[in-house]
């Protein structure tokens, strides 16, 4: 990313931050209406994790078929971000949760769907640091992302449709949902984190390759990277 | 002969095999049902007298007992063939697909057996007041048999890895916790619900549209996990 694009994805950012809090009206028909302006960051950061989760299952998949090394950095760095993004959709879900519902987690099934995500992504790290040798571990991590993405979308799509749920379905799109202005600013920021997602991605696909080829020069020449460690 | 019978074939030659080996040592068989037998027992020792536990508690706790005991025995039929160093051999004769089918038939036996002892056993020592008998006896059958197929394919990938130790039961918890929580739901409509059945409907056509997913899914990457 061109330094141009990030100080305008800064510039963004800061200018929607300050139209969800300065002009936004407070969302009326909430116990209490200034809160609600979280929503306006929450759905965001859950959306991208589920863009993470799907970049994940597809870079998983697109491995499995080529084998190619980047590919399975790609996954990983999509599960490290999902990560991230996951932790902070249920810190601003549960921070109105409390505001809300008067308490911070209720079982509910988008609550539980994003625990159980974090659950999956958590798994796939630590069976990325039980192997050793580095296909395998690409191979057997990538297999592990595909037999769960099966069973996140039956939590996801499925369990809400069994369970009652607090959240609101359907509002996101269709017209009735959601107030114009809100709908306006929560996509507004939504493109902003966006372009947090692919800079910090980039970034770490980055420092993935560089390693590699730091890895790849060490195991050629032993002597000269030793001297070079010394110094 | 045409390949699916083959593959077919070899899925029954596998699943023989694996119930020879297994009745000859007993391994997977005895850490699935004395882990199921010390935890039923010390919950009914822990939970004297039962009838103050509410059903919806007893309804959690057996699945929850079942789903461990799952743990600590369906990685084996995989992890004895890297330990014995038979996996080769297995790779050389049969296609992966007989394998996996073999070995997931192999996990489904080994569950059925683990709830024939348990379950009695359970509904014996905590009292659990069971309205609806055949609604009951289908939601364990489909539970446990989503609990197998959700975790044989894991059971494939900690056998690979290099410290198996805990594993197993870290990577297995996040797939079958969707079967987990809708037979948990369907175990409490067998119990306390009027129309049990009613209620359970929609809990058996998840667990079996469950079971219709991750046995495909499971096939697909198996070839993955299995080939060298």
């Amino acid at each position: 990313m061109s330094n141009i694009a990030k100080a305008l994805t800064g510039v963004w950012i800061a200018g929607v931050i300050a139209v969800a809090f300065l002009w936004l009206p407070p969302a009326q028909g909430f116990r209490s209406p200034e809160a609600a302006r979280i929503v306006v960051f929450h759905v965001p950061c859950a959306i991208l994790t589920f863009v993470a989760f799907l970049l994940n299952a597809a870079y998983s998949w697109g491995y499995l078929r080529t084998r190619e090394p980047l590919t399975d950095a790609k996954a990983n760095i999509a599960a490290e971000l999902g990560m991230l993004f996951a932790v902070l959709a249920t810190v601003t879900g549960s921070l109105f949760a409390l505001e809300q519902w008067g308490s911070a987690w209720n079982w509910d099934p988008r609550e539980t769907s994003i625990v159980m995500l974090m659950l999956v992504y958590a798994a796939y790290f630590v069976l990325r640091g039980a192997v050793e040798e580095r296909t395998k571990r690409a191979r057997l991590s990538a297999a592990y992302a595909l037999l769960a993405f099966p069973a996140m979308v039956f939590l996801i799509w499925i369990l809400p449709r069994i369970v009652e749920s607090l959240h609101p379905s359907n509002t996101l799109f269709s017209r009735s949902g959601l107030d114009p202005m809100y709908r306006l600013t929560l996509w507004s920021f939504f493109a902003g984190l966006l372009a947090v997602f692919v800079w910090m991605f980039r970034l770490r696909l980055r420092v993935e390759i560089a390693e590699t080829r730091l890895r790849q020069q060490m195991s050629r020449e032993p002597e000269t990277t030793l001297t070079g460690a010394k110094r | 002969m045409s390949r699916s019978s083959g593959w077919a074939r070899e899925a029954i030659a596998v699943f023989a095999k694996d119930w020879l080996v297994e009745l000859r040592t007993r391994v997977a068989l005895g850490a699935v049902v004395l882990f199921a037998f010390t935890s039923v027992v010390a919950s009914g020792f822990a939970l004297e007298p039962p009838s103050g536990v509410p059903a919806e508690v007893k309804a959690s706790l057996l699945w929850v007992i079942l789903f461990f005991a799952a743990v600590a025995g369906l990685s084996r039929v995989f992890v004895v063939e890297e330990e014995t160093r038979t996996a080769d051999a297995l790779r050389l004769t049969v296609s992966p697909a007989g394998v996996f089918v073999g070995k997931l038939a192999f996990n489904t036996v080994l569950m059925c057996l683990l709830c024939a002892v348990t379950v009695p056993l359970y509904l014996l020592l905590l009292e659990a007041p069971v309205r609806h008998w055949n609604l009951f006896v289908v939601v364990v059958v489909l539970g446990s048999m989503a609990l197998a197929c959700a975790t044989t394919a894991v059971g494939a990938i900690v056998a690979k890895a290099t410290t198996r130790g805990a594993l197993f039961g870290v990577l297995a918890f996040p797939v079958a916790l969707p079967p987990l929580l809708v037979a948990i739901h369907a175990t409490k409509a067998a119990w306390v619900s009027e129309n049990g059945w009613r209620v359970a409907t929609g809990d058996l056509q998840v667990l079996t549209g469950f079971m219709l997913v991750i046995v495909p899914a499971s096939l697909l990457v198996f070839e993955h996990i299995w080939s060298e």
